[in-house]
């Protein structure tokens, strides 16, 4: 029986929770307070040794990050990564609107780990509600001392800023995330430097997912040591799942890693709706496509890695039996076609050219060769491409090719057809996708 | 002694101070992004005269805050309609039904995806993930507020909403 380990969670349904005073009165910003009795490297060591990984998708330990800021005077960055915008991911969410300030206590003692003078949020345009929520938030901890001179009677000063995303999906990826908040547009910039030695300004920046500074104070607060009694020893701790697709009860559950796959499916998420379970995408649409016999494993970096997935951002997709796979990898590969930044060859024309190969064969005008140029220009674009973007876009194709070809072919021998019911134009007066993509 | 002349009307040079002096930024074209969202606020979209606004706050030429706006989706370049109908179609919702909504839209509108009604009062664009899947099919209008679990009959009560 999968159960609910809430930490990050813990309280998001008292009313209220968002406000300052409700925040405070359920033990909020005690974990800040007993951090500033510490030393700044006495919290990175507990960070480090509690084994908590980075929750936006690439999985790094969050203390050692902290630990790579030079230890120079001057100003150095916290950025708060809340640009989440990977299909099947809203998790994150959760927190602005419901938790804001265990965020920002989270943050505050990050910051105070490594000397961040400066905190920015960079929170997705489309949350018009939660910035306005956090933005209150961030008012109420400058009011209340949570942030700016002197923390909390202490001599550690910090600012913060929160500041609007507008639309791109890229300003997620670390690099174009401070390209964005720079003033330019969100293309990716080549690493090294890292932004940990050259980041924001050129000075010193770590980048952080809102999740993972969410969960920062309960370390700071129970100690290392009961982070690392939860999960498995490779994955340690708990994560928020995003839940959604074909269950019957969708929604951001957190569980402890290492949790079965359709287990918590089972009994957390109230079971597949509409039919048998045919595919999990269990980490975000970038990850590789899970069929339901694969599914049978656990919920940690090690067990979808070994299961041929991967456990990214933890946004669970769950398909079940009358699943179209060839409509479903013509939308995600749509996907990182429309939000491909442009900057390099690769993933701008590879991304454009898989979809629309897949809509070719949507239409019933697919040949068996195009499986294999797909095959082809996802491995020409896996490892090549200047940011983890192509990565994105490739693995599913090749995901999808492998474990469901047989639906590929249905279509390529006629056996089944798919027009398009309009087209897909989503902005206003700068189409991205050329005329030839339709 | 010339006069400067200024391209901003003070209802929207005020909301700038207001930015610059909340923001905090340690340098000012870091404003953009917020700038451009305060001046499609204030003329609809982004048009020459925000365009020219955004330039003249943070200094810089209108070239390069036309060529930053255009990166991003939700910065329109074009004038839309009074409401932006904007429907996720992407990984769950398509799952759940958002493209039969969107044909829908299209259909009781009597709009393609992309323009706006003859009257000027609605654009419909299908969007990519708005990060709500939990809760999809999801709608967001002009940007901002987002309607949940929908389906055509809530669609249908929707529109009837917005006059």
């Amino acid at each position: 029986m999968a159960e609910e380990t809430r930490v990050v969670m813990q309280d998001i349904d008292v009313p209220g929770m968002a406000s300052l005073d409700v925040f405070v009165k359920r033990g909020g910003y005690l974990a800040l307070k007993k951090a500033l009795k510490m030393t700044p490297d006495e919290v990175i060591a507990e960070v480090k040794k509690s084994g908590l990984r980075g929750k936006g998708g690439a999985g790094f330990s969050a203390g050692q990050k902290w630990s790579f800021i030079p230890k120079t005077p001057g100003p150095k960055y916290l950025c708060v990564n809340a640009d989440e915008s990977e299909p099947g991911t809203f998790k994150d969410q959760m927190i602005l609107e419901f938790v804001p300030h265990r965020m920002i206590e989270g943050a505050v003692i990050a910051g105070y780990a490594f000397g961040a003078t400066h905190i920015f949020i960079y929170i997705r345009g489309e949350f018009w509600k939660e910035i306005n929520i956090v933005q209150k938030a961030v008012d109420e901890a400058y009011a209340a001392g949570y942030l700016g001179k002197g923390v909390c009677g202490s001599d550690y000063s910090v600012e913060c800023t929160v500041h609007p995303g507008a639309g791109a999906y890229i300003c997620g990826e670390e690099t174009s995330l401070l390209e964005s908040l720079e003033g330019r547009r969100g293309e990716p910039k080549m690493k090294p430097p890292f932004p940990a030695i050259r980041g924001l300004y050129d000075r010193p920046t770590i980048i952080n997912n809102v999740e993972t500074l969410a969960t920062v104070p309960a370390i700071i607060e129970r100690g290392a040591d009961w982070h690392l009694s939860l999960g498995t020893k490779e994955s340690p701790g708990i994560k928020m799942f995003s839940v959604s697709g074909h269950v019957n009860k969708p929604g951001v559950y957190e569980i402890a890693y290492g949790t079965n796959q359709l287990d918590f499916i089972e009994t957390l998420c109230g079971g597949v709706s509409g039919g048998k379970l045919k595919a999990i995408i269990p980490g975000g649409s970038s990850v590789p496509v899970m069929p339901a016999a694969n599914c049978d494993c656990p919920l940690s970096y090690e067990g979808l890695h070994a299961a041929g997935s991967m456990l990214g951002s933890a946004g669970m997709i769950v398909m079940n039996e009358h699943t179209c796979m060839v409509k479903m990898l013509e939308v995600i590969s749509r996907f990182y076609a429309h939000e491909s930044c442009g900057k390099c060859t690769v993933c701008r024309e590879g991304t454009h050219w898989m979809t629309m190969i897949l809509r070719r064969i949507l239409r019933g005008e697919g040949k068996m060769e195009d499986l294999d140029t797909l095959k082809e220009a996802a491995d020409g674009i896996e490892m090549k491409s200047f940011c983890p973007l192509g990565d994105a876009a490739a693995w599913p194709v090749q995901s999808f090719l492998k474990h469901f070809r047989h639906e590929f072919v249905d279509y390529i021998e006629g056996r089944k057809k798919m027009l398009p019911k309009y087209k897909p134009v989503g902005t206003i007066g700068h189409e991205k996708l050329p005329a030839r993509a339709y | 002694m010339a006069v400067a002349v200024t391209k901003i009307p003070a209802e929207l040079k005020s909301k700038f101070d207001e930015l610059e002096s909340r923001g905090k930024y340690p340098k000012r074209l870091s404003m953009l992004v917020p700038a451009l969202h305060i001046a499609q606020e204030h003329y609809g979209w982004i048009s020459g005269d925000a365009v020219a606004a955004v330039a003249e706050f943070l200094g810089v030429p209108e070239n390069y805050v036309k060529g930053c706006a255009s990166f991003y989706s939700m910065f329109f370049m074009d004038k839309p309609g009074k409401y932006v109908i904007q429907v996720c179609h992407n990984a769950t919702c398509q799952l759940l039904g958002a493209e039969d909504i969107i044909a829908h839209l299209e259909e009781k509108l009597g709009v393609e995806t992309g323009k706006t009604t003859p009257d000027g009062k609605f654009t419909v664009l299908a969007v990519e993930c708005l990060a709500a899947c939990g809760r999809g099919p999801v709608i967001q209008i002009n940007n901002r507020e987002y309607h949940e679990n929908m389906n055509i009959r809530k669609v249908d009560e929707l529109l009837e909403t917005l006059k």
